[in-house]
């Protein structure tokens, strides 16, 4: 059963369109992905389906009830984690998850409990009676996932969860994350342009200017990009490349000094590879596709190139910082 | 009405409010200058017969500017929820908007009815004598303005996105409200364009119902302004206003 069903969504902002005519809809119980670069749409989606925004047009339902419509039911029926920090700083973890028991009107008698659990369920619970303005980004962002949670919802919206995160915190956090469908029996909508990160999903939709231009499971996805690349360097590439093509019939290129094919199975391939081309082999390296190669496929760029300008230009300001300090 | 949710903001306010000490003490120490410092010094420009003496005179007043302070700056904090993330938290709660800004409001009441009691318990310095029905009276009368004025507060939070606002916010709001309410010199003595201005302030009539219960009998130049129905009259109906206001700004989405 679709526990999140949307029909031609369209969100244009003074004539930009952020989300232009998607539809999707998430099973319950599973992990649903939105990978896309930033500003593709994705927390805008987000901030539709969570009620703070309106859109321009279409249809979007969770649990049943009509996001615009229902608000107060789609409200009580879901739990978001923000891409920034939505903590009071200023207040204990105990008292911002006390917070939000109250405003999701959590049973009186049952509210301390089910607060306790869930700091306990992020291992925060040693931590209850310090400021949040002691903690550290994980902290912070593993009590937020907590937060999420009290009122139990149905859906939990995770926007960037990991970001800012150092990588041992991510890995945590994803190990937690991956369990509450299982365990706890919610669904999960997140966002993430970390390929890496949406392998963990149930299913992926690709978004790119507002557009879903793919969608399906991350082997789905990878299936449609092609078959593995094998890999070859050999002492006589010429001879070995015009071998190899006779014996499967494909199209062998060269690139940097090695031979390169895809074939459905990278893996049988490189036996008979091998038998024919003989003593000629010096390596042989065989590469699945990612989600960045899906990705690369459909919109010509890679997902990480704005990111890593973004990093450079925080190195490059710390770098003027330690000058200026030095 | 969420009372949930109602009661969870105002405590949340109120704990944080507790644990700034820095701020309550610079809400108590502000009122303090004035009193015994500024009204100290212009209370020697004052003949001593038209009334009251200056630093009585002053004394409604600067409970106001307590009020106006403390519910201005508690309104804004919603300035800073925006800032900081948390309001998100709260908008997309189950909560009506208009208990949000019920609960908003209750706040800044409670936080500022509580600095203006401190200030009030210092009548006796000032050679008052004030019977009890007189200061429940003022305390009552400081609750409403607090409302007030906490709810105009929530108004202007509405209209600005960031802190960088709050000096627009402190210089060319707060003071004027402040000067122009009868706190420093009776209403009827300003110029023309003035006096309309500071009939036009809320805080006019909550400084000027409280002259009527510290000095009910100052019928000269020192005393009220306006009848008390006016006064009351006046702040009830601004709040009501306020709080509608309020209500539909918080409404919006965009």
């Amino acid at each position: 059963m679709s526990i999140i069903s949307v029909k031609n969504l369209t969100k244009k902002f003074n004539g930009i369109t952020a989300v232009d005519n998607i539809s999707f809809e998430v099973e319950e119980g599973t992990i649903f992905g939105f990978l896309g670069p930033n500003g593709a749409g994705k927390t805008t989606t987000i901030n539709i389906l969570c009620t703070l925004l309106s859109p321009t047009s279409g249809s979007a339902f969770i649990a049943g009830h009509d996001c615009m419509k229902e608000s107060s039911e789609v409200r009580k029926a879901i739990g978001i984690v923000f891409q920034d920090t939505t903590l009071d700083k200023d207040l204990t973890a105990y008292e911002n998850l006390i917070f939000h028991a109250y405003l999701y009107n959590v049973a009186k008698n049952k509210m301390r409990e089910q607060v306790d659990n869930v700091l306990r369920f992020v291992d925060l619970y040693a931590r209850k009676d310090d400021l949040v303005k002691k903690f550290s980004g994980g902290m912070k962002r593993r009590l937020e996932v907590a937060r999420g949670l009290i009122h139990w919802p149905g859906v939990l919206f995770l926007d960037e969860p990991t970001l800012g995160l150092d990588p041992q915190s991510r890995t945590n956090l994803w190990e937690f994350i991956s369990e509450l469908p299982v365990k706890h029996n919610v669904t999960i909508f997140m966002t993430t342009h970390y390929m890496e990160e949406a392998e963990v999903c149930d299913r992926i939709a690709i978004i790119d200017n507002g557009k879903i231009i793919a969608i399906g499971t991350p082997d789905e996805l990878k299936k449609a990009v092609g078959g593995e690349i094998v890999y070859i360097r050999t002492t006589d590439n010429a001879n070995a490349r015009k071998e190899i093509e006779k014996l499967f019939r494909l199209n062998v290129s060269e690139k940097n000094g090695e031979l390169y094919l895809s074939c459905e199975m990278g893996d049988t391939c490189i036996p008979e590879i091998i038998r024919t081309i003989g003593e000629r082999v010096l390596s042989v390296r065989v590469q699945r596709p990612t989600l960045n190669d899906v990705f690369l496929q459909l919109t010509g760029k890679t997902i990480r190139e704005e990111e890593t300008s973004s990093f450079d230009s925080v190195k490059e300001s710390v770098r003027a910082y330690r000058r200026r300090h030095e | 009405m969420e009372f949930n949710a109602i009661y969870v903001i105002v405590a949340r306010e109120f704990k944080k409010f507790i644990r700034e000490k820095s701020r309550l003490f610079s809400a108590i120490a502000r009122p303090l200058l004035w009193l015994f410092i500024v009204g100290a010094g212009i209370s020697r420009l004052v003949p001593r017969d038209t009334g009251v003496p200056y630093t009585q005179f002053i004394f409604p007043g600067i409970i106001g500017m307590t009020i106006l302070f403390s519910s201005i700056f508690s309104s804004i904090s919603i300035i800073w929820d925006k800032e900081f993330g948390f309001m998100k938290e709260i908008l997309v709660a189950p909560v009506s908007r208009f208990s949000i800004v019920i609960g908003k409001a209750l706040s800044g009441t409670i936080v500022s009815t509580l600095q203006a009691v401190i200030i009030l318990a210092l009548f006796p310095l000032l050679g008052f004598k004030l019977s009890l029905l007189q200061i429940m009276a003022v305390i009552f009368i400081c609750a409403s303005v607090s409302f007030c004025i906490s709810t105009f507060g929530i108004v202007l939070a509405t209209f600005y996105e960031s802190y960088e606002s709050f000096s627009v916010i402190m210089n060319f709001i707060i003071m004027p409200m402040f000067f122009l309410s009868g706190a420093m010199y009776p209403v009827r003595l300003l110029p023309d364009i003035l006096r309309l201005v500071a009939k036009l302030n809320p805080l006019t009539y909550g400084i000027d119902a409280m002259k009527h219960a510290i000095f009910p009998h100052e019928a000269g130049p020192m005393g009220p302004d306006f009848s008390l129905t006016t006064d009351a009259a006046a702040i009830i109906i601004t709040s009501i206003i306020f709080i509608l206001i309020a209500g539909k700004a918080f409404e919006r989405k965009k």
